[in-house]
């Protein structure tokens, strides 16, 4: 089997894969030691596992590595800068937007993309259909719709 | 999960070729097949990996103004597509009624198309199921509850087609383009996609080695588009399957219809269209009493296959509903997306 090239949080990165049963989750959280996307439901059912490839949000449990060949993929790991958080990140502790964490990086990759596509503008409803594809079984969605809606509308004012 | 070998062709005489090993199957998105390979339901020996290849990813109107959508087209990127927005504006509705974003961000057309049903019976192994081993077996047949067909069904299998999208494509007389080792051909997709009958493992038309290479919208659905909407009802306002939807369309001169589409999902074994209950409405005023006479006409011989009997009463309000949206609908202006069933029916 060839080796699968790819980027990952920017930097190249290669890796042997002998066999494409490996998901994206399981090379990251496996091989890369990169634990921030997490395995809820393995199923595409609870997005805890969201990560970007080329900028879009999927569900990295429903992803075949061997698919990537040549892709970028961000997790969570690879927001910050120069030890600035994400403005998504710092959104979400200034809205208590968790109790438990265990959805946190997967609702803020999720919350990324969406500002990504930007559709959603700061529409309560919109960002909440946004959002559905990222289960928190803690209930802490007010706090996390609170969180994405105040990054959009400061990203919304900035660009325009 | 069973070995696989994993295939990524560029072009289409490579895929072709990829399809004829045994035991291979078309690989989209993922985010179906790679779900049942993991419970054991799908066991391919060769996934084709068909979104490397060129020739499927492109979105275009012919000299006819036929709308084709290349199999590889991810459900998002069609959903926002201007192309599809100005020509068949409620498929674009129904897809973003679909899944999750990222769902929506992986998943392709044709995967969409060639889904399988989300009955818990066909994803377990260990469950009796006749649409997946083809056997005799169904443990629906005692445990059908509101996720089941209430028409078109047969002792052998309850199972529903669940996707949002193949309804307003079966509603404007959708085509899928199918390539394989005999050479291209054209199939309506109400025809492609097969009632389960005595022989539910034969889900659809799809020949030995063959693909989907495109789905077709004809020209003539551009004249539905200012007044067609897609209503979906669920369990939950997002992310979630259709207990029952519609995709409605009418064209409406001096308040009287002159011409009427509807199709249904979350009832049967594929989308639900009945000719004769868009036939009945032309030259009627377009009123509700008139939709909900489609209705009545559309959900002829519907029956409970389980604990499910109130999805008939609720079919016919939704096609009633779907109408009176499609009917308020403000021709050639946009409109919010998706639709929520709580929204109010707006003003004409």
């Amino acid at each position: 089997m060839s080796g699968l090239e790819f980027v990952v949080n920017g930097a190249a990165c290669g890796v042997a894969l002998e066999d494409p049963r490996v998901t994206l989750l399981d090379l990251l959280r496996d091989r890369l030691g990169l634990t921030g996307a997490k395995k809820g439901c393995d199923r595409g059912q609870c997005g805890a596992c969201t990560v970007l490839v080329n900028g879009a949000r999927v569900n990295a449990c429903l992803t075949l590595a061997v698919a990537l060949q040549g892709a970028e993929v961000t997790t969570v790991e690879g927001l910050s800068e120069g030890g600035n958080l994400h403005p998504m990140q710092q959104a979400f502790l200034d809205h208590d937007a968790l109790q438990c964490g265990f959805c946190t990086p997967g609702q803020i990759l999720s919350a990324i993309g969406l500002m990504n596509e930007g559709e959603s503008g700061d529409d309560v409803a919109r960002v909440r259909e946004g959002m559905s594809g990222n289960l928190c079984r803690c209930g802490a969605q007010p706090g996390i719709v609170a969180a994405v809606q105040e990054v959009l509308q400061a990203h919304s004012s900035g660009s325009r | 999960m069973k070995a696989f070998q994993y295939l990524n062709p560029k072009t289409l005489p490579e895929a072709l070729a990829a399809m004829a090993l045994p035991g291979s199957v078309a690989y989209g998105g993922g985010t179906n097949l790679l779900d049942l390979m993991k419970t054991g339901a799908a066991t391919p020996d060769g996934l084709v990996d068909l979104t490397g290849v060129q020739a499927l990813q492109s979105i275009t109107l012919d000299d006819a103004g036929n709308l084709r959508i290349g199999a590889a087209v991810r459900n998002a990127t069609l959903a926002r597509a201007p192309l599809l927005r100005a020509h068949a504006p409620m498929v674009a509705e129904a897809l973003l009624s679909g899944a999750s974003a990222q769902i929506r961000n992986m998943a392709t057309v044709a995967g969409n198309v060639l889904q399988e049903t989300r009955c818990p019976y066909f994803a377990n192994p260990d469950a009796a199921c006749a649409r997946r081993d083809g056997g005799q077996g169904c443990d629906a047949r005692v445990h059908a509850g509101r996720e089941h067909a209430v028409i078109g069904w047969s002792e052998a299998c309850r199972a529903v087609h669940p996707s949002d999208m193949c309804v307003p494509l079966v509603a404007l007389d959708a085509k899928v383009e199918l390539s394989g080792p005999e050479g291209v051909r054209l199939v309506a997709l109400s025809d492609f996609l097969t009632l389960p009958e005595e022989t539910p493992n034969r889900r659809n038309l799809l020949g030995s080695g063959e693909i989907i290479t495109a789905l077709v919208i004809p020209a003539a659905a551009t004249a539905l588009a200012g007044q067609s909407r897609y209503l979906k009802v669920r369990e939950r306002t997002s992310f979630a399957f259709a207990l029952v939807s519609a995709a409605a369309a009418v064209q409406i001169a001096g308040g009287k219809v002159i011409r009427a589409r509807l199709a249904l999902g979350g009832i049967a074994p594929k989308p639900w269209r009945v000719p004769e209950a868009e036939e009945a409405m032309v030259g009627r005023a377009a009123t509700p009493e008139t939709y909900r006479m489609a209705a009545e006409i559309a959900l002829q011989g519907a029956a409970p296959s389980g604990d499910n009997g109130f999805k008939i009463e609720l079919a016919k309000r939704t096609v009633a509903r779907a109408f009176e949206w499609a009917a308020a609908d403000v021709p050639g202006l946009g409109r919010d997306l998706p639709a929520s069933v709580f929204d109010t029916i707006p003003e004409a």
